[in-house]
């Protein structure tokens, strides 16, 4: 059933408002970061701060344009929507532009678009199509793959671009797929994944294998609660181990030793197989994946990481990582951001003033790196209006897709939420040195039209949605 | 009611989580931490300083001796280097790809915001071909140096040289800077503060390609750079280099002293370097090699070298005596070939006997002036030979000797006069006599005096009595007078009257016949000298002459030395001769005389 409602009405005002806000700031602060003497006037549309301006006034006509859009057209074509924007990434791949080693543009007359910006969108109206279908059973096989499916087929096309930074945005849609009851095991599984991705690229392998030897054996005593099977379980695995090593103390063999631990398993592990077997205790198997999982993904992520990754995002993780300290080298971006805000200092040096994002010090000062232009000229209380702006924003919007009354809204909202909120924490998370060099825009922000429509349209379907809420009656 | 709303926290905590450790993070990099700001500042901030042009050194007679030639300094700031063409960059400097990598590693290693010299003094045409190109090579910019010029490549010792500061000149005075020029010697380090001017400095706001934003402050804290003053030096180039001229053949000194003002017309010191060879890229390796060198090119003989007076130091003795009163210039002494007394002989050569005072002085006798130290130190007004040698000794060193002049030399040294407590360690107090210490009384044994002492002596004899502490800078630009320490006269202990009958004696020594010092006649002067030869453990003994011309209102006063040259008259007194004579009269009238100096052979030897 539904019900006539005037728009202008229900539409969430305050939304309106944070978004004014920021891409006023945001403009505001291009104009701080490219300021140059010679070209005074913000409205200058050559410079940056000029064009800003232009696709700004853009932007609101796509919000315009947007509300005058009946809501029911976003979940009727959310597949074909999503289609479409999977054949333009093929597109790009193919045809188009490439820009700082990257096939992620389309270049129309003057105006470069950025098809995964608008992926973003396509994607969370999929996901929200598919995760509000009736009677989707979330925790299927099938349902899960489906919806990792639609999570990460454009991630994977946007990773061959290579565009790295918006390709990880779409691990984002985990938060969606959470909240609609998506398994947590998954989660905590990717959890513990992200855990020994970096406990593997800070720590030797062997040192990891032992401490989930040693803790599944733990995990197993407390489950158990028999010290005398744990002992023995202990025993299986160190009395092989403890031969090989003296083995190759004495230099009869020659093994790296952590294919000692690995051997040692190996020849344990059919024993523990058949102890639980014959006791049809399932948690053993499950230590035992979980054991074996580990060690495989470890393996592997010191393989991918060593042979795969290009040798820059090898040093990216490892500046991160503080493997590597390089300030003028690679650590360079980060330390000048760095720098640039902590220059700042608690009231900032005015409006202008910055030189450190003026004079390039700070590289993409006015794309990627544009909080650092907030942090040297409006200081640590410029940076905490702008994160109290975006966390404001952020739980609002949470407010919002709680209170639709379709399935399809609500996810559709929480897709924004998570959308905007990765892109809040990376960017700002890289400026200040907490994350890796992650190349992607600060919402509202950031220079770039592309972005700023995606972002627009992002939310301003959202807000769309939010009006008309009552028309659904429930 | 959906079964998993409650999940809405889980990530609403999340989101605010990460918005509080942004803050935590914020609040530490910008409020807690300071080190941001320095670090920006230094970051946007390039200071240039202006050098200003170094002072120009005229001789007396106004034509200059240095002046400043423009070089470049190719700076490097490592921090703001990029990647660059490194094969363009290395054919335009002519230098191997290995020594930019490694100057950028030594450049990086003392600053990475800091710019350090890359490489220095790069010639114009250089600079010409790399201005035009520097854009695409930022992290490199050019700084305007001058270099030091020498038109007449000669006083390379009086002169001096400058170099780059060293650390500890860094330490002592905060002016100087890493690649800092200070002079390191002569005139350049005596009057440093009045050449180098003040350094200047302009602070611009740069971005990260060194490119420059505008002025700091407006321009408030810029300061003007202050040009060096000029300094009018004392040296007649003309004599300087006749000088070096005819010290060619020999290692020694020719220090000569306008008497009336303790002004040094040339200062002359042998073996010399040219002074061009230590500037620009030549420098390090000419520097290497002069070092080398066994004649020791670096050590100025004519302030350092000390040499026992000889012959001359009977003049001094001469004087005390007469001042003493324990002689008069009709005292006469017998000469029987020389001076024996209680088993011990002093030599003397073939001359008329007796002799009074002023023969004694013109015939150099060594008995006469034996019997006249005698009479100084057995005065009966002393109690002992050490009191009275101590009366000596004060005379002594009214003379300017065993104690520095305070010339503007740096590096004089203060030569020595051995004082009773010298005598007293070798021998024991009250067991040494005249007869321990006669070889005094004709300039040897150990006293040790510099030739810049010697040519001071040679003008208070011109004096009859008084010096003027010799220096070496007349006139400083801006300044209405030179310091007052070379105004002042410096009388010695000796009455004037007593310097008439030296001044006859060294007057017949060059003049009458029978003078030891013939060799330093010139024609329509009376030149007064006195010849001395200081024995030399080492080999030949070493050829001294002080002189002074004209006698009446002397203007120059000389001291040679000749290391191994024997008698002072076989080259020390021509070499005298010839300077006075081309310092008064600008001609040499005796041309032979000046062939026999320059080819450097002895007659007996030829």
């Amino acid at each position: 059933m539904r019900r006539s409602i005037n728009i202008l009405n229900n539409t969430d005002w305050l939304t309106v408002g944070i978004y004014l806000v920021l891409v006023i700031l945001g403009w505001i602060n291009i104009y701080a970061a490219v300021f140059d003497e010679q070209h005074e006037s913000i409205l200058d549309l050559s410079q940056r701060y000029g064009k800003q301006l232009i696709w700004i006034i853009a932007a609101i006509v796509l919000a315009i344009a947007i509300f005058l859009i009946d809501t029911k057209f976003y979940s009727f074509f959310a597949y074909i929507i999503y289609a479409l924007s999977i054949l333009l990434l093929i597109g790009v791949l193919l045809l188009g532009e490439e820009i700082h080693g990257a096939r992620s543009w389309f270049q129309i007359g003057s105006l470069n678009l950025q098809p995964s910006e608008f992926t973003k969108i396509a994607t969370s109206l999929a996901l929200a199509k598919y995760l509000s279908s009736y009677n989707l059973k979330i925790k299927s096989f099938q349902a899960t793959a489906w919806i990792l499916a639609i999570i990460f087929s454009p991630a994977l096309l946007i990773a061959i671009q290579p565009d790295m930074g918006s390709s990880l945005v779409f691990i984002a849609f985990i938060i969606v797929a959470y909240r609609e009851g998506f398994s947590d095991v998954i989660l905590i599984l990717g959890v513990i994944m992200a855990v020994l991705f970096f406990l593997a690229l800070l720590l030797d392998k062997l040192i990891i294998f032992v401490v989930i030897i040693g803790l599944a054996l733990l995990v197993y005593w407390m489950l158990s609660r028999s010290p005398k099977k744990t002992f023995i379980a202990a025993v299986l695995i160190v009395v092989p181990a403890g031969l090989l090593y003296l083995l190759s103390r004495l230099e009869l063999i020659v093994i790296n030793s952590y294919y000692i631990i690995l051997l040692a398993v190996a020849v344990a592990l059919p024993f523990y197989l058949i102890f639980a077997y014959r006791k049809r205790i399932w948690n053993i198997y499950l230590i035992l994946l979980l054991v074996v999982g580990s060690a495989a993904f470890t393996f592997s992520v010191d393989y991918v990481f060593r042979n795969v990754l290009k040798e820059h995002q090898q040093h990216r993780v490892n500046i991160l990582l503080g493997l590597e300290s390089d300030p003028l080298g690679l650590g360079y971006n980060v330390n000048q951001s760095k720098i640039a805000i902590g220059s700042g200092g608690f009231a900032g040096k005015g409006f202008l003033q910055g030189t450190q994002t003026k004079f390039d010090f700070v590289p993409e000062q006015s794309t990627d790196f544009i909080f650092c232009t907030v942090g040297e000229e409006w200081g640590f209380i410029g940076t905490s209006i702008v994160i109290g702006l975006f966390l404001f924003l952020l739980i609002r919007l949470i407010k919002i897709a709680e209170r639709q009354r379709s399935d399809f809204s609500r996810i559709y909202g929480y897709g924004v939420v998570s959308i905007l909120f990765f892109h809040f924490a990376v960017n700002i998370g890289m400026t200040i040195g907490l994350l890796p060099v992650i190349g992607i825009p600060l919402p509202f922000f950031s220079y770039g039209g592309s972005s700023l429509w995606a972002f627009t349209i992002l939310l301003f379907i959202l807000v769309r949605l939010d009006a008309t809420r009552m028309e659904l009656l429930k | 009611m959906n079964p998993y709303a409650s999940r809405k926290y889980v990530i609403g905590g999340i989101i605010i989580l990460a918005g509080i450790i942004f803050l935590v993070r914020l609040f530490l990099i910008q409020v807690v931490e300071s080190s941001y700001k320095s670090t920006a500042e230094s970051n946007a901030r390039r200071i240039e300083i202006q050098y200003p042009a170094r002072g120009l050194i005229y001789d007396r007679k106004g034509e200059i001796l240095v002046y400043n030639e423009a070089a470049y300094d190719l700076m490097v700031t490592p921090g703001q280097l990029q990647a660059f063409d490194t094969v363009d960059f290395c054919r335009i400097l002519e230098i191997p790809r290995s020594e930019v990598i490694r100057k950028i590693e030594a450049a990086r290693d003392y600053s990475t915001f800091k710019p350090s010299i890359f490489l220095r003094q790069i010639s114009s045409i250089t600079y010409a071909v790399l201005q035009e190109k520097l854009y695409k090579f930022p992290g490199f910019f050019v700084q305007p140096r001058t270099l030091r010029k020498y038109p007449g490549d000669i006083a390379a010792h009086a002169l001096g040289f400058v170099g780059e500061v060293s650390e500890e000149d860094i330490e002592e005075n905060p002016y100087y800077q890493m690649g800092d020029y200070i002079g390191v010697t002569g005139i350049e380090l005596a009057y440093e503060e009045e050449l180098r001017g003040n350094k200047g400095r302009k602070i611009y706001l740069v971005d990260v390609h060194n490119r420059i934003k505008g002025s700091y402050q407006g321009g408030r804290s810029d300061r003007k750079a202050e040009v060096g003053r000029n300094v009018v030096s004392t040296i007649d180039a003309g004599l300087q280099e006749y000088g070096e001229k005819l010290m060619t053949k020999f290692s020694g000194s020719i220090v000569a002293i306008e008497p009336a003002t303790g002004e040094v017309l040339s200062l002359v010191t042998s073996p010399a370097y040219e002074p061009s060879l230590l500037v620009g890229r030549v420098r390090s390796e000419n520097f290497r090699q002069l070092s080398a060198d066994t004649l020791k090119p670096w050590f100025n003989r004519a302030l350092m070298a000390f040499y026992a007076p000889g012959s001359t130091f009977k003049t001094v003795n001469g004087v005390i005596a007469l001042q003493e009163g324990v002689i008069t210039t009709a005292s006469e002494y017998y000469c029987d070939l020389g001076f024996h007394m209680g088993g011990y002989s002093v030599a003397c050569h073939m001359h008329p006997s007796p002799l009074d005072f002023r023969g004694a002085v013109q015939h150099s006798c060594n008995a006469y002036f034996n019997y006249v130290y005698r009479a100084i130190l057995i005065d009966p007004k002393f109690e002992s030979t050490a009191e009275a040698y101590m009366n000596w000794r004060e005379h002594v060193l009214s003379f300017g000797f065993g104690h520095y002049l305070q010339s503007d030399f740096e590096n004089e040294l203060t030569g020595f006069v051995p004082d009773d407590q010298y005598y007293n360690n070798i021998y024991g107090e009250g067991h040494w006599n005249f007869l321990t210490v006669r070889s005094l009384s004709i300039g040897q044994g150990e006293l040790g005096i510099t030739p810049l002492q010697m040519a001071n002596l040679a003008a208070t004899l011109a004096n009859h009595g008084f010096y003027y502490t010799p220096h070496v800078v007349k006139e400083i630009e801006g300044q209405d007078q030179i310091d007052a320490r070379f105004l002042e006269r410096h009388y010695t202990s000796v009455d004037s009257i007593h310097f008439a009958a030296v001044a006859d004696g060294m007057e017949g020594a060059v003049n009458r016949s029978g003078g030891t010092s013939w060799r330093a006649r010139i024609a329509d002067i009376t030149v007064c000298g006195k010849t001395g030869t200081a024995e030399n453990p080492h080999g030949e003994d070493h050829s001294i002459f002080i002189a002074f011309a004209p006698k009446d209102k002397p203007r120059i006063a000389i001291s040679v030395y000749v290391e191994n040259g024997g008698f002072g008259n076989i080259w020390a007194a021509p070499i005298a001769g010839l300077m006075a004579e081309k310092y008064l009269t600008d001609t040499i009238s005796r041309p032979y005389m000046e062939e026999y100096v320059l080819r450097g052979v002895r007659l007996d030897q030829q």
